[in-house]
């Protein structure tokens, strides 16, 4: 059972939201106090997941959450668009895979950097993906 | 009726406690090599005040309500340091069903002539007190689940200490199973220890790694590869011939990473990479 | 529109990035160095990451280029100072940066440039480099 202990939601559209986005998840990160190393895994993820919003969907919005299971805390990124949606999700999450001029890291290496990953899609109405890092 | 109840209890504390005392004192699992009965004294007193009197009329079966928390708290505290004292759930279970018994002998005592009354308030108690059990046992298990879990992170914190063997040489005896929370510790360990010395040659030991299948062998090539890039250079030593075996009929492609059969070797070609020579002292003298 | 400046010493070119790259500014330092490489004939680019704290696919990609248009340029390139935290990630992403030269810190991949390039050219740089000048934006 997870549970959400703060909620907050950013628009993300130009440039600069990437980087606020970037510092409000830090802080968020450091506020639970997680490690360096899970701190530069989830932000790497954030990073990767914003700017695929950023290329495929021109934007989309992220809701930051501070999440517990009762053991542990931990973050709760969630990142939806209304873009033209990924048609082939099994290909997306493979390594290697990419429509536009990218390696075709950006999904299946963000699941590994996480502990959870979610991703839901439709064709002409966007996605939605869910990722957790626990402290 | 209840009302009288709860009146009554707090009248008949000091009778309770006694009872109670009496009760644990006589009980063959009385633990005084773990607690003093002044101790078990303070901590039983404690309780039964807050537990009587937070008493009132109309939260005996409403257990939900806040004006529980202070009796939870108290009896949680207690369960939690008896958990961290080694008491055995036995032991921790009697103390509440002791106090159970007392307050039910005094109330029987008090409406003996009552029998329907009595009935329906030891009932009452009884629901009562088997909701404190409840949540005693609960929070005793969660006290020994802790425990383990600070072992657990103990043993990870110690069992992987980072050897500076030379200057600019590190090196790491893994042992015991290399699983991925392991793996993690051990490879952050390293790497930090890689930055603060500036070393540029680690050894991973594996000798005392029980087996490697694909699982832990994906592990040391992670940890292989992040050494490489940061700029050091990491070599596996300590394999024995069954895991080489083990390796090639897994069908495992070590061939990327510099393996040794033993950390001498593994010294030995570290000097090579670093053009240092070791020479008997002997050879020196007859020069 | 904020540049990372890359600095001229002899036969190489260093830059030292104190700040989390965005892909602008990323895009920028590859163009700007490769333009360097070619501008001034240098043997070796050592970039210090040591105050990087994210590397994503994207920057990580803009490195592995870098070292690769650098090579055509018959230039070699030596990243230093990954953080451990960085390194860890990056091989999680499944980006192990082949290719890229790696060196603890900046002496030590300056030694590694020295060894790698003078087993192909002289030593003596220095001479055929009289404008010591540094900074190009």
């Amino acid at each position: 059972m997870t549970l959400s202990l703060s909620k907050d939601t950013i628009q993300v559209t130009k440039e600069q939201d990437v980087v606020f986005l970037k510092n409000r998840v830090k802080e968020t990160a450091v506020k639970i106090k997680m490690g360096l190393v899970n701190q530069t895994r989830l932000l790497t993820a954030a990073s990767e997941l914003v700017r695929n919003m950023m290329r495929y969907a021109n934007g989309g919005a992220c809701i930051i959450e501070v999440v517990s299971s009762g053991r542990a805390n931990g973050v709760r990124l969630t990142f939806s668009d209304s873009g033209p949606g990924i048609p082939d999700l099994d290909a997306a999450m493979r390594d290697g895979f990419s429509t536009g001029k990218s390696l075709g890291l950006g999904l299946p290496g963000t699941k590994r950097l996480m502990n959870e990953f979610n991703i839901k899609s439709k064709v002409g109405e966007g996605t939605v993906i869910t990722i957790i890092k626990w402290n | 009726m209840s009302i009288k109840t709860h009146i009554l209890l707090q009248k008949k504390k000091k009778n309770i406690l006694e009872l109670w005392m009496k009760n644990q004192l006589a009980d063959e699992g009385l633990r005084e090599d773990l607690i003093s009965n002044d101790e078990l004294r303070g901590q039983s007193e404690e309780l039964i005040n807050v537990l009587v009197g937070n008493l009132s009329g109309d939260n005996f079966t409403d257990f939900d309500s806040d004006e529980w928390s202070p009796v939870i708290e108290i009896l949680g505290g207690i369960a939690i340091t008896r958990a961290r004292q080694g008491f055995s759930p036995r032991e921790t279970g009697n103390f509440v069903f002791s106090l159970k018994e007392a307050i039910l002998e005094v109330l029987q005592e008090e409406i003996k002539g009552d029998p329907q009354t009595l009935f329906t308030e030891s009932l009452k108690i009884n629901r009562l007190m088997d909701n404190l059990s409840i949540i005693t046992f609960e929070t005793f298990i969660k006290g020994r689940e802790e425990v383990i879990l600070r072992q657990t992170d103990e043993i990870t914190e110690i069992s992987t200490p980072v050897i500076r063997v030379w200057d600019g040489i590190l090196a790491l005896p893994i042992i015991g199973t290399l699983d991925s929370a392991r793996t993690q510790v051990v490879m952050e360990n390293l790497l930090q220890e890689i930055v603060e010395t500036g070393s540029s040659i680690a050894i991973l030991d594996i000798s005392g790694v029980p087996a490697v299948d694909s699982l832990v062998a994906q592990h040391l090539i992670k940890t292989v590869s992040a050494t490489r890039l940061m700029g050091a250079e990491c070599i596996i030593s300590g394999i024995r011939p069954e895991i080489a075996q083990t390796v090639v009929h897994l069908g495992i492609d070590l061939s990327n990473i510099i393996t040794k059969a033993t950390l001498a070797s593994a010294l030995a070609y570290s000097f090579k990479i670093m053009k240092l020579e070791v020479k008997r002292a002997g050879a020196v003298n007859k020069f | 529109m904020d540049k990372i400046p890359i600095l001229r010493l002899g036969a190489y070119l260093l830059v030292s990035i104190q700040v989390d790259l965005y892909d602008r500014l990323a895009l920028t330092l590859e163009a700007d160095l490769v333009q360097m490489v070619n501008k001034t004939g240098a043997k070796g680019v050592l970039i210090d990451i040591s105050a990087v704290s994210i590397v994503d696919s994207f920057m990580g990609r803009i490195i592995g280029n870098i070292a690769s248009m650098s090579k055509i340029l018959d230039a070699e390139t030596v990243v230093v100072g990954m953080q451990p935290a960085v390194a860890i990630t990056l091989i999680e992403l499944g980006l192990p940066l082949k290719g890229v030269h790696t060196a603890l810190d900046m002496e030590k991949g300056m030694n590694l440039l020295k060894t790698m390039i003078g087993d192909s050219s002289g030593e003596e740089d220095q001479e055929t480099d009289p404008d010591y000048d540094d900074t190009i934006a």
